[in-house]
């Protein structure tokens, strides 16, 4: 049977996070449908249709399905879902709150956040905020799970030629409705996809250190810019800055710890990176033990002098 | 109104966790264990509510081995009404865990269901998305802020790139996300009085849930170990590292 791939979009565009995603799903198995559920969202569809390994798009353009409410979504999915042996969505904020939902319409068990497929119902995910590696095996009819996209390298956007086909299945729950929303802006790159994250914690000391010490140096790097939970939980930063095992995981080329001491929910939000550089004034911080290398120096004078020659 | 909360007995958030050598799972022998840090959130926001005058009654329900009370005494004490312990030793999985919350909220006529966002545990986050399925009712996922106006609840959710605003019919489920409050500590007359209010001791079977689930844990191993770094004298040696030995810039 074929896997079903649930694509992350903001209706305009494809998310990187759907490309990741198609990658998992690659290791599972060789037809991959693509639905595409939004509102006005067939560029979003025809994006998909080019994605590599795609080989049927399925796209439901509805007002019910705007907003990503997880009512309407998840009623959806639970019905287009007696095709596929697989449903896979992306672990962002969207896939983890309507995936769960459609496991409970189709009374099966959910696996959040693979890191690793073994088979294809056999899959590796993290546990106590990445301090141990669970293997779980499912024996359900469907499986249902979410990918933590940082684990697996997106398939190529280009290159695919797959067919669309409109659905006009709509599902409106009645039980929820969306009023508004307040969306951090920034021209940066987005924190989950960047190759390069620079980030601040408690040490900056406020909010304007972030903007004159961190923003540079990402400037400088193409880079985007994190915080610990404590920067954000002392208002320096919006909290959708936060790397962590509560906020977002990164796993970027490169991240830069400054002034973050290395909390162990920290850590599990960023420890896959491929180089760690932390900049800090205590060599005993457990930040020290995960870097690949460490800066022992105060963060207001190694920062600009580090923006300076790079 | 009626809240029912959901609390989950897991490792304390500050222990170490130490994977056990027959890598059969986690070594939780003389650990200690908390209740989980966002089912406190939990409890404090039903708390706050009763204390605004929207809700009368706040029920607590815990999953798990006998040891699980302790948890909802606690729960008790920082100011719920009384507790439900469904008691098992297997493995609490969400689905069945949520097939039993299902229960006890439809028996008891609960309007908000509190849950926390995940357990720190297996780091899930499906209870309550599952448990607001199977009701067929709506969910208000990482919540940061709850306001209930009648026979509705407007719920701001911390969405990947900012903050969204949903509105629920009641009964509703709300998963609570860090920001939502600080719990307060329990003070110790509350925790003498919580050992004097009521305690429901329930199996699964009560319940007609059964708790086997078609998934289970293979193994568990530690994650794998970086490779240890270096120190580096000055930021002009930092800059040589990333350029010429990790090519990362």
């Amino acid at each position: 049977m074929a896997i079903l791939v649930y694509a992350e979009h903001d209706n305009a565009s494809l998310k990187k996070a759907t490309l990741n995603t198609i990658a998992a799903a690659k290791q599972m198995g060789d037809d991959i449908h693509v639905l595409v559920a939004g509102s006005g969202n067939q560029a979003a569809a025809d994006e998909a249709a080019k994605a590599a390994g795609v080989s049927k798009v399925l796209l439901a353009d509805n007002a019910a399905y705007e907003h990503q409410m997880a009512e309407n979504i998840a009623l959806l999915v639970a019905d287009v879902a007696g095709d596929y042996s697989h449903i896979i969505a992306p672990a962002t904020t969207t896939g983890k709150n309507f995936m769960p939902r459609v496991a409970a319409l189709l009374d099966v068990s959910m696996i959040s956040e693979i890191t690793a497929v073994i088979d294809a119902q056999t899959f590796e995910r993290p546990i106590y905020a990445g301090n141990a590696t669970a293997t779980v095996k499912t024996t359900e009819d469907k499986v249902v799970l979410t990918v933590r996209t940082t684990a697996f390298d997106p398939v190529a956007a280009e290159g695919g030629s797959a067919s669309v086909e409109t659905l006009d299945n709509i599902q409106d729950s009645g039980k929820a409705s969306f009023v508004n929303e307040d969306m951090a802006k920034s021209d940066r790159p987005e924190l989950t996809s960047a190759s390069i994250v620079v980030s601040g914690g408690r040490a900056l000391g406020n909010g304007e250190n972030f903007t004159k010490y961190i923003d540079p140096l990402a400037d400088k790097l193409g880079a985007a810019v994190g915080a610990s939970r404590a920067a954000v939980d002392a208002g320096y930063v919006p909290n959708d800055m936060q790397v962590g095992q509560t906020g977002k995981i990164v796993a970027p080329d490169l991240y830069i710890a400054v002034g973050i001491s290395g909390a162990i929910q920290h850590l599990a939000g960023m420890k896959d990176s491929k180089v760690i550089v932390a900049i800090n004034n205590d060599p005993e911080s457990p930040i020290a033990s995960i870097a690949d290398y460490f800066l022992e120096a105060d963060l207001f004078d190694a920062l600009p002098e580090l923006t300076s020659k790079i | 109104m009626k809240a029912l909360v959901a609390v989950k007995r897991v490792i304390d958030y500050n222990v170490k966790v130490r994977v056990k050598a027959d890598n059969s799972g986690v070594d939780l022998t003389n650990t200690k264990m908390s209740i989980n840090p966002f089912d406190e959130i939990a409890v404090e926001e039903a708390v706050r509510l009763k204390e605004a005058g929207v809700i009368d009654e706040i029920i607590v329900a815990s999953i798990g081995p006998k040891e699980s009370q302790e948890q909802i005494r606690a729960a008790l004490a920082l100011g719920a009404d009384r507790g439900v312990l469904v008691q098992t030793d297997a493995k609490p999985y969400p689905l069945q865990v949520a097939k039993i919350l299902k229960s006890i909220a439809e028996q008891e006529g609960t309007d908000i269901i509190l849950l926390g966002k995940q357990a720190i545990d297996d780091d899930n986050n499906q209870t309550g998305q599952m448990l607001a399925a199977l009701m067929g009712i709506g969910q208000g996922t990482f919540a940061s802020e709850v306001k209930v106006a009648g026979d509705t609840v407007n719920v701001t959710r911390e969405v990947d790139g900012g903050l969204q605003t949903v509105a629920l019919a009641l009964p509703a489920v709300i998963t609570t996300d860090l920001r939502l409050n600080e719990p307060r500590y329990a003070k110790l007359p509350n925790i003498m009085k919580a050992k004097k209010k009521p305690l429901d001791e329930k199996t699964p079977a009560d319940f007609g849930v059964d708790m086997t689930s078609k998934q289970e844990v293979i193994k568990v191993v530690p994650p794998a170990e970086r490779k240890a770094g270096i120190k580096v004298g000055s930021v002009d040696e930092l800059i040589d590292k990333l350029r010429n030995e990790a090519k990362v810039i």
